[in-house]
């Protein structure tokens, strides 16, 4: 591959990110986010920085980002406990912070 | 001098620990043995469901007595024992499991039990997460549903205030016919009796005794408040359950007061281990998902297993063994251990003092069993 189809390439990569817009709402305020953003990256962008609230009212937000410690747990489209850093956004999702 | 207790209670689970309380209450002098910690068995795996049967008189004089213990004593229950009072709900998928329904409700109301009768559009109003089409259904009103493990510490405390004695960590291996117990060390404990409260594990300490270990997995989920109501239970379970030989799974799902959801049920026989088996707990959460189809959406956040005691006439044995007045059995509660708990040991308690019992003792006596008993060793 030369130098110039692999630039070629990346303008059409970030050609295709940047025309395909996912659209979605947090806590009701509408967030616009590029295809394949994580949902902990999108309530970040809108924001919030409590995720969820423990048993004990304390607040919570993403830590290990991998699935594993369940912090970042969310209620999209009236579904409880999502995983928001496994779970990308996907158009016209609707998300709570918990 | 050697010490010496009136009574020596062999297994801290929730009937070891109903019966110290009981016996206790009583005036005895009673010290409680476990090998492991308080509730380490069946008490600490199981859904802790305070359940009225139906399937033999028997059951129904001791589960429907021993009910009405816990509900006289919930008052004094601190609240981690989380006793509430949300009722049963046997769902029937057909007409078949219908007929059950009205067999029940007759049986139940003809005895002054509760119950409410539901048609299939009654069901999904009271349960909206089961799938469209049941049948119909029973809601028994007073049941509910029970934390154990903090249950057999709460009766372990009403014990010891009333002078028992508990002991954890320490192995039995046998009850002696001239009264106490000897220790896996081999020092012995006198005591005027023995009683041998150990679930799923007595046998070990009475040969032949008719109690088989019957495996269970469960299943605990995330928070989700007010996805259920009741404690919902297929009648299919009657079908299941009593199968005496094959693996059974069955729609079981209850509502506890942090809003998690425990799913169960499966009974396996001659499956020892405690390992979580992928099969079976795929086919009982195929069997939820089947009911309530949204269960497949929730998050669990853990699965374990448990051993049920269970005897081939599913009654507990309770009462002076056949080999020695001085050994005595309260064991063999299969998967009703928690609810009749408490009428176990007030049963217990009344024939060691030579009081009347107030339900007959004789389905329950340990000397039903001895022709089988002599058949096992």
């Amino acid at each position: 591959m030369t130098e110039a189809s692999a630039k070629n390439l990346l303008a059409l990569c970030l050609d295709t990110m940047e025309t395909e817009q996912i659209h979605i709402r947090v806590n009701g305020r509408p967030v616009t986010v590029a295809a394949g953003t994580l949902l902990a990256v999108a309530i970040a962008q809108a924001g919030e920085t409590s995720f969820r609230h423990s048993v004990r009212n304390e607040s919570r937000g993403p830590l290990c980002g991998m699935g594993v410690c369940n912090e970042c747990r969310v209620t999209v489209n009236g579904q409880l406990h999502i995983r928001s850093c496994l779970t990308p956004c996907e158009e016209g999702m609707d998300v709570r912070t918990q | 001098m050697a010490e010496h207790h009136d009574i020596v209670i062999v297994g801290a689970g929730i009937v070891g620990a109903a019966c110290a309380a009981e016996c206790a209450r009583a005036g005895l002098k009673v010290l409680v043995l476990d090998r492991g910690c308080v509730g380490g068995g069946a008490t600490g795996s199981c859904m802790g469901h305070v359940v009225v049967m139906s399937d033999s008189e028997a059951q129904f004089a001791l589960t429907s007595y021993s009910r009405r213990l816990w509900l006289e004593l919930r008052p004094n229950l601190p609240p981690d024992v989380e006793y509430e009072i949300c009722g049963t709900l046997w769902v029937a998928a057909d007409e078949e499991e219908m007929a059950e329904v009205y067999r029940k409700h007759k049986f139940y109301s003809e005895r002054g039990v509760r119950v409410e009768l539901f048609d299939g559009a009654g069901v999904r109003a009271a349960e909206p997460n089961l799938r469209p089409g049941m049948a119909g259904g029973l809601r028994v009103v007073d049941d509910g549903v029970l934390y154990p493990p903090c249950a057999a510490r709460f009766l372990l405390d009403r014990a010891r205030e009333n002078r028992a004695e508990v002991r954890l960590g320490v192995a039995v291996r046998e009850l002696l016919a001239e009264g106490g117990v000897l220790l896996e060390d081999g020092s012995r404990i006198s005591a005027g009796l023995s009683v041998n409260a150990a679930g799923a594990w007595s046998p070990s300490l009475t040969r032949g005794l008719p109690v088989r270990k019957r495996k269970g997995h469960l299943v605990i989920t995330d928070r989700y408040p007010g996805f259920v109501h009741h404690q919902i239970v297929e009648l299919g379970y009657l079908k299941s359950a009593h199968s005496m030989t094959a693996d059974s799974v069955a729609f079981n799902v209850q509502p506890r007061k942090t809003g998690q959801l425990l799913v169960g049920s499966s009974r396996q026989f001659d499956a020892e281990g405690a390992e979580v088996e992928q099969p079976i707990l795929s086919r009982m959460l195929q069997r939820a998902m089947e009911y309530m189809p949204g269960i497949g959406r929730l998050s669990a956040i853990r699965a374990w297993t448990g051993h049920r005691p269970a005897t081939p006439d599913k009654l507990p044995i309770i009462g002076p063994s056949v080999e020695s007045e001085r050994i005595w059995m309260a064991t063999g509660h299969e998967g009703l251990g928690i609810t009749t708990s408490l009428g176990t040991a007030r049963l217990l308690a009344d024939l060691i003092l030579g009081r009347k019992p107030e339900i007959p003792a004789e389905p329950y006596l340990p000397a039903r069993l001895a022709a089988k008993m002599s058949h096992h060793d």
